[in-house]
């Protein structure tokens, strides 16, 4: 199973815990982990990436094993301890802001 | 006894309001969505227990909300709002073209028959329809596409379409504004529409009297004569007896006639107010004195409203979307500050006190009038 930390704001509208868990079938990456995820929670459609473009937002980040990810291919493989559950897959939000 | 309900969007949440309607005793209930940054709350006419929020900002995109008992739970709605074909290019702030991008909503405005159908105005500047309680929105593309869009720039706060008004008297008519276009109307429902801004004239931009390119900030109507549009543009205050078709400046002897916000009386569609500004460079009241000008004449002649409100070191905004009246009598007049502080009068604006003093930044005020 892939473990997916979310943060704050995302929990509360998809009303689960900080740490899911997926199952995906086939190449563990950005792309699929967030397919599943949206496809597990709908409401979380068009809030970490865009609808359309499937951009990123600006202010999220993705981290994992000690690792910033955010700047990865959507299809590249994520790193074989998040693929094998012992790290999660991090979603964070930037700490910013009055 | 009637109630009212106030509606408050902040830069950290949902607030709403209750009293009875003496309005003088209020109790306050949020922050819902407490931190995230809500443009715009509005209820249904029609059923004031429905209720539509659009929260929207930098982190998570756009998320719109619907309650369907008056704010007390709350639901995830439709959140994609994509652009009806090719969705081309506009001026950005140097002139050269960009492509329309939908940032966030900043407008929701209800249909005045009909509880499942929302419009709303968006950042890059469109307007949505939803006629499944915002469960799904549709672009009415002939807005965008009508002729002079690539020619649209954004103002200061982006290229928003943040004015929508619903013709009671005609159901295919609707006007909307935006920053910094102008103003715009239909008469078929959305097909298609056409500028309205002759007679407007704003010495910032290479034609002053041009088609569009107007800092449009706000346009209110009274409902028994919506062929009357009130404006508060960047600068001036415009009046419009033909629907827009043609407009002409009732600033008269406001202190300033820059502004945001604008509206009309409940009964009385000849009273008007406004909340001067002092420049588009510093945002604040003149002489750090919150004052509403009210006009009983449909402009022109203005009257300071101040009881009850800051005299001194006052140097807050009060943004376009932050002000609005009920329908009882006398009518009460609301709106809200950037410093967080929401204001009402219960006998149309003599006097006022403070509901809440210490909110967030409040992006916008709505009222409901519940029998």
């Amino acid at each position: 199973m892939i473990r997916v930390l979310l943060p704050f704001h995302l929990r509360n509208l998809a009303k689960c815990e900080a740490e899911v868990e997926l199952d995906i079938k086939g190449p563990v990456t950005q792309r699929s982990v967030l397919d599943t995820l949206e496809a597990r929670f709908p409401v979380l459609r068009g809030t970490i990436r865009d609808h359309a473009t499937l951009q990123r937002r600006a202010y999220l980040r993705f981290f994992a094993c000690e690792q910033d990810l955010s700047h990865l291919a959507i299809d590249d493989p994520l790193p074989e301890r998040v693929v094998a559950g012992e790290e999660p897959f991090i979603i964070l939000g930037a700490i910013a802001g009055g | 006894m009637s109630q009212i309900r106030v509606l408050v969007g902040t830069k950290k949440g949902a607030f709403i309001l209750t009293s009875d309607g003496k309005r003088q005793n209020w109790e306050i209930n949020g922050p819902l969505f407490g931190g995230l940054e809500i443009y715009h709350v509005k209820g249904s006419p029609v059923n004031p227990d429905r209720i539509y929020a659009s929260q929207a900002g930098d982190w998570f995109g756009q998320v719109m909300h619907r309650s369907d008992d008056g704010g007390k739970t709350w639901e995830t709605v439709g959140n994609e709002f994509a652009y009806e074909g090719e969705a081309g290019t506009h001026a950005w702030y140097d002139g050269t073209p960009h492509p329309w991008e939908f940032k966030r909503v900043w407008h929701l405005e209800p249909c005045l028959t009909d509880p499942d159908t929302v419009y709303a105005g968006v950042e890059d500047a469109a307007i949505f329809k939803s006629t499944d309680g915002g469960q799904s929105w549709q672009e009415l593309p002939g807005l965008r596409n009508h002729g002079t869009g690539p020619q649209w720039q954004p103002g200061a706060g982006g290229m928003c379409l943040h004015t929508i008004l619903l013709d009671p008297k005609d159901p295919d008519r609707i006007f909307v504004a935006i920053s910094a276009a102008g103003a715009f109307r239909t008469d078929d429902g959305g097909k298609s529409w056409k500028p309205i801004n002759k007679g407007l004239r704003s010495e910032y931009i290479p034609v002053p009297e041009a088609e569009v390119g107007h800092c449009v900030h706000r346009i209110a109507l009274h409902p028994s004569k919506p062929d009357v549009l009130f404006m508060q543009k960047h600068w001036d205050v415009m009046r419009s007896d033909d629907a827009g078709d043609s407009w002409y400046e009732v600033s008269g002897n406001l202190p300033s006639d820059f502004g945001f916000v604008v509206d009309v009386h409940a009964h009385e569609p000849e009273t008007v107010y406004v909340i001067p500004i002092k420049s588009d460079s510093e945002h604040y009241p003149p002489e750090g004195k919150l004052r509403v000008y009210r006009s009983r004449s449909g402009g022109n002649e203005w009257e300071a409203l101040s009881e009850g409100l800051p005299q001194e070191n006052c140097y807050h905004n009060i943004l376009r979307d932050a002000m609005a009246v009920d329908s009882l009598d006398p009518c009460g007049v609301y709106f809200g500050t950037t410093g967080g502080q929401v204001y009402a009068s219960a006998n149309a604006g003599d006097s006022w006190m403070a509901i809440v003093s210490d909110l967030p930044r409040v992006l916008s005020v709505e009222v409901q009038t519940i029998p």
